[in-house]
């Protein structure tokens, strides 16, 4: 049995399904709500696929006043509300429950506007990721985060999660991306914070609304930075004998004075599984590898990497592949970003992403290890080495409840020694249902009341994005 | 009143300055948070009974040179920062604005106050804002207690961000205690490539265009004719290692032949030029004018200035263009005619400098929406119910 708990459903609400539905129906076209259970049955998970809850209907609103028509309305019938992007959330961050409505944003995925004179582009909230980066990309731009799922999750959701990626290194996560966005409240107001210019004109609403998780409002528009690539872009494997040794060489280039775009870790495990997928030439007789990219003109990635090199050396590297061509550096990322499906066709597995100050790396990688191996496991370790963030990928047989409730087991084990060695729970998936109950490790009943507060002050109800993030018992004092 | 009960509060630690707020709330009592003194015209006048001094709250309580992270006390003077950081060869990356050039007077900035005015420089275009490299803070909320948000390490999505709310929030939600923030190497060279002669259309255009090439120019500014030559100057600035430097500066000079472009200052040279930016240098005199700080789409920065008409008494360009410092008459008219002329663009702006009793009459931040008011209110409620911190200091009544 699955550990994580929901709360009790309203029975209150469930009692008014047929009348609630007929409410949304009136206020809505007939192809923005899905009440039918086959139709809802597509919106009862996300990405943590272990939990599934059917929502009460879904509706897919295709403009900002049609989401607040909604949000107005449920607030009038006491209806909880669950914003969904993709659906692509390891944490559960999308998953419903049967006494609410989720509003599926995937109809909005319009660019609405692209000013490069200006660097920014204003887009629909369901706009992919990765389609903005298109959009720009033959003219030299692209939007900074890159998380994984790129091709699929959308900026809302991104913005709900504050969302990073492996280019973050350089350019930040999501927060760092976002100059403004439109949020609808569960009043029904739509509030526009910030937009092209820099910075906020009062308090940094946006800063709060970012990483919120879908608990302050549906965002439904989003102005983004765009930035200008550099002349060339190129990756390079270097493959260590000892995971130790790889990072300490992390280490060792941040602490150079060394900023490279990317730098990712991967343990034997994970090279093996990824190569036999994406076949990106990864050495297969190392222990651990790091992908480390550098960019700028031919001359500057040179030196730099003679620089990244030298450490490397220094730090006991075995093989170093430097990308000889477009295609080739393409490789070694679809094999770095596909290591969660790559890993899936082999296992099951649960995906921890808990960060820690860089030089507790060695200490933290070595006791993951030993988690895992006490509770019998096989973990592959993957993960943004430059920042910290780990990602633990615990392979299990889902079929076996007392392995799963082991995998489960030894990921809170590693999230809570993420916190004990200075860093915390969650470094880009979010918290969701998934690491709720463990806010305490890290958080005072203060800290958590704080929190609470701030978003009582969007959503006093608490109505949105029920049963997330906070301890089902936490209270806001 | 006798001399004990008017004087500063000056707590040693957090429990302290938490009983002091308890104590302050329970009799109705409001307190002002002084740092080094050196920000104090930011804002609304101060309308607190008292004030509360960051002074014993001093400190860096680490530096991980290797992580690039550093954590210091709301008291720790900034030079304390700046030369701890200066010894490994690392810088805060925002390039902080030092606040002494436009308001005069004495004083050492300190941590807290870079934080809560979110003081950012030119940079800023490249490398963020003050608030993009706070990663973690810990806080005193009006209701005295200790609340921590974000934490040492750059990638962190746990829990709502508090973080970012305080930045800029002029003590209004509580007491900064302390501040964590990321940093950058310092660059190795740096570079800037001058040309001369621009109007202001023409100045934000080269900027738009070295802006959108890829060679990672991280200050473009616009001096206006004037502002210590009798031309206008507009500003490209590179940074990084020394080869690359040469080579980007290179790159630059040639894409700007068309406007002129002939060699690039370096060293002590450039390093002036901008600091002189960074503290709008070129519109601190004379002392009674009012400044102001605006920001906005680059590309609009030049037709509000001519929407100004004679109520722009000098103005110079920052961040491409995004960003516009002028100076007007201290007048309430003067204001009026500023947000008259920026409502149709978009963007906002501040009221950077001015006698008390003009920020005290006139809107100093952007006037807000009315569901911005009422959301920023509730988010200063959630921290200070009882309004015990700077209250007053960005809106009237919050």
């Amino acid at each position: 049995m699955p550990q994580i708990a929901f709360p009790p459903v309203d029975e209150s609400i469930l009692a008014r399904r047929e009348a609630i539905v007929a409410g949304l129906a009136a206020i809505l076209p007939a192809d923005g709500l899905i009440a039918d259970v086959a139709g809802r049955r597509a919106f009862e998970t996300d990405a943590l696929t272990a939990y599934r809850r059917l929502p009460l209907a879904v509706v897919l609103p295709r403009t900002s006043e049609e989401v607040a028509r909604v949000m107005r309305f449920c607030r009038d019938a006491g209806v909880n509300v669950v914003p969904r992007g993709a659906g692509t959330s390891l944490s559960g961050g999308a998953i419903p429950q049967e006494d609410a409505i989720v509003i599926g944003l995937s109809k909005m995925s319009r660019i609405l506007e692209i000013n490069l004179a200006d660097r920014y582009a204003r887009v629909e909230a369901g706009v992919t990721n990765l389609a903005i980066s298109e959009a720009v990309g033959r003219d030299g731009f692209f939007y900074a985060p890159d998380p994984s799922s790129q091709l699929a999750c959308t900026i809302g959701g991104n913005i709900a999660m504050n969302s990073g990626g492996a280019h973050c290194l350089k350019y930040g996560v999501t927060t760092n991306n976002i100059l403004g966005v439109r949020l609808v409240t569960l009043e029904g107001e739509i509030v526009d914070v910030g937009g092209p210019e820099l910075d906020a004109g009062g308090l940094d609403l946006l800063g709060v609304i970012c990483g919120s998780e879908g608990q302050l409002g549906v965002v439904t528009e989003a102005t983004v930075r765009l930035v200008r690539a550099a002349e060339g872009a190129r990756p390079v494997l270097f493959g260590f004998d000892h995971a130790e040794d790889a990072s300490q060489c992390v280490a060792a280039i941040i602490g150079g004075g060394i900023v490279p775009v990317a730098m990712e870790y991967m343990d034997r495990l994970a090279i093996e599984i990824c190569e036999n997928f994406a076949h990106a030439g990864y050495p297969l007789d190392v222990e651990a590898m790091l992908i480390v990219e550098v960019e700028g003109a031919e001359e500057e990635m040179a030196a730099e990497l003679a620089k990244i090199t030298a450490i490397a050396k220094a730090h006991g590297v075995r093989t170093i592949r430097e990308s000889m061509s477009a295609m080739e550096s393409a490789q070694i990322w679809k094999g770095r970003k596909s290591a969660f499906g790559a890993t899936g066709r082999v296992a099951d597995y649960i995906c921890m992403d808990g960060t820690v100050p860089t030089g507790r790396l060695p200490e933290a990688l070595r006791r993951a290890g030993e988690i895992c191996a006490a509770y019998g496991l096989r973990v592959a370790n993957v993960f943004h080495a430059g920042d910290g963030n780990m990602h633990p990928l615990i392979l299990y047989d889902v079929n076996d409840p007392v392995q799963q409730q082991k995998a489960e087991d030894a990921g809170m084990d590693i999230l809570a020694m993420s916190v004990e060695l200075g860093g915390c729970l969650t470094g880009e998936h979010g918290v969701g249902i998934e690491k709720r109950d463990l806010m305490r490790r890290q958080f005072t009943e203060a800290d958590l009341a704080q929190q609470m507060r701030v978003r009582a002050a969007f959503d006093p109800q608490g109505r949105l994005n029920p049963a997330k993030v906070f301890p089902l018992d936490a209270r806001a004092g | 009143m006798s001399v004990a009960e008017i004087s500063a509060l000056a707590p040693a630690d957090e429990a302290e300055a938490g009983e002091m707020a308890r104590e302050a709330r329970a009799r109705g009592e409001k307190l002002d948070i002084v740092g080094g003194g050196t920000r104090l015209g930011l804002g609304r006048p101060a309308e607190g009974a008292r004030r509360l001094s960051t002074e014993r709250l001093a400190g860096i309580v680490f530096h991980e040179p290797a992580e690039m992270t550093l954590c210091a006390k709301a008291g720790t003077p900034l030079g304390v920062v700046e030369a701890a950081l200066a010894a490994h060869g690392q810088m805060l990356p925002f390039e902080p604005i030092d606040h002494r050039t436009l308001f005069g007077g004495a004083g050492e900035p300190t941590v807290g106050g870079l934080v809560a005015t979110n003081a950012s420089g030119p940079r800023r275009i490249s490398a963020g804002a003050a608030r993009d490299s706070l990663i973690g803070l810990r806080l005193v909320n009006g209701r005295g207690e200790a609340v921590k948000s974000g934490g040492r390490v750059m990638k962190n999505v746990t829990g709502l961000d508090l973080v970012k709310v305080n930045c800029g929030a002029h003590g209004t939600l509580g007491l900064v205690a302390e501040a964590t923030f990321k940093l950058l190497p310092r660059p190795q060279a740096e570079a800037t490539i001058l040309l001369r002669r621009l109007d202001d259309e023409a100045g934000v255009a080269a900027m738009t265009r070295a802006l959108g090439s890829p060679y990672g120019v991280t200050g473009a500014a616009w001096i206006g004719p004037g502002m210590g030559r009798e031309f206008s100057r507009t500003l490209l600035r590179i940074e990084g290692f020394a080869d690359s430097v040469d080579y980007r500066a290179e790159r630059l000079i040639a894409l700007n032949a068309d406007l002129g472009a002939k060699h690039a200052l370096t060293g002590e040279g450039s390093r002036s030029l901008w600091q002189a930016v960074r503290d709008a240098e070129f519109i601190a005199e004379p002392r009674q004018r009012a400044v102001w700080r605006v920001s906005l789409a680059p590309s609009r920065a030049a037709r509000f200035v001519a929407r100004l008409g004679a109520a722009a008494l000098a103005h110079f360009y920052d961040w491409g263009g995004g960003l516009v410092w002028l100076a007007s008459e201290p007048t309430e008219e003067a204001a009026a005619v500023v947000r008259a002329a920026l409502a149709p663009l978009g963007g906002h702006a501040t009221l950077v400098r001015a006698p008390d009793d003009l920020r005290a009459r006139v809107a100093v931040f952007e006037p807000l929406s009315p569901p911005l008011a009422r959301l920023t209110r509730g988010v200063k409620a959630s921290f200070d119910p009882d309004g015990v911190f700077n209250f007053g200091r960005m809106h009237v009544g919050m």
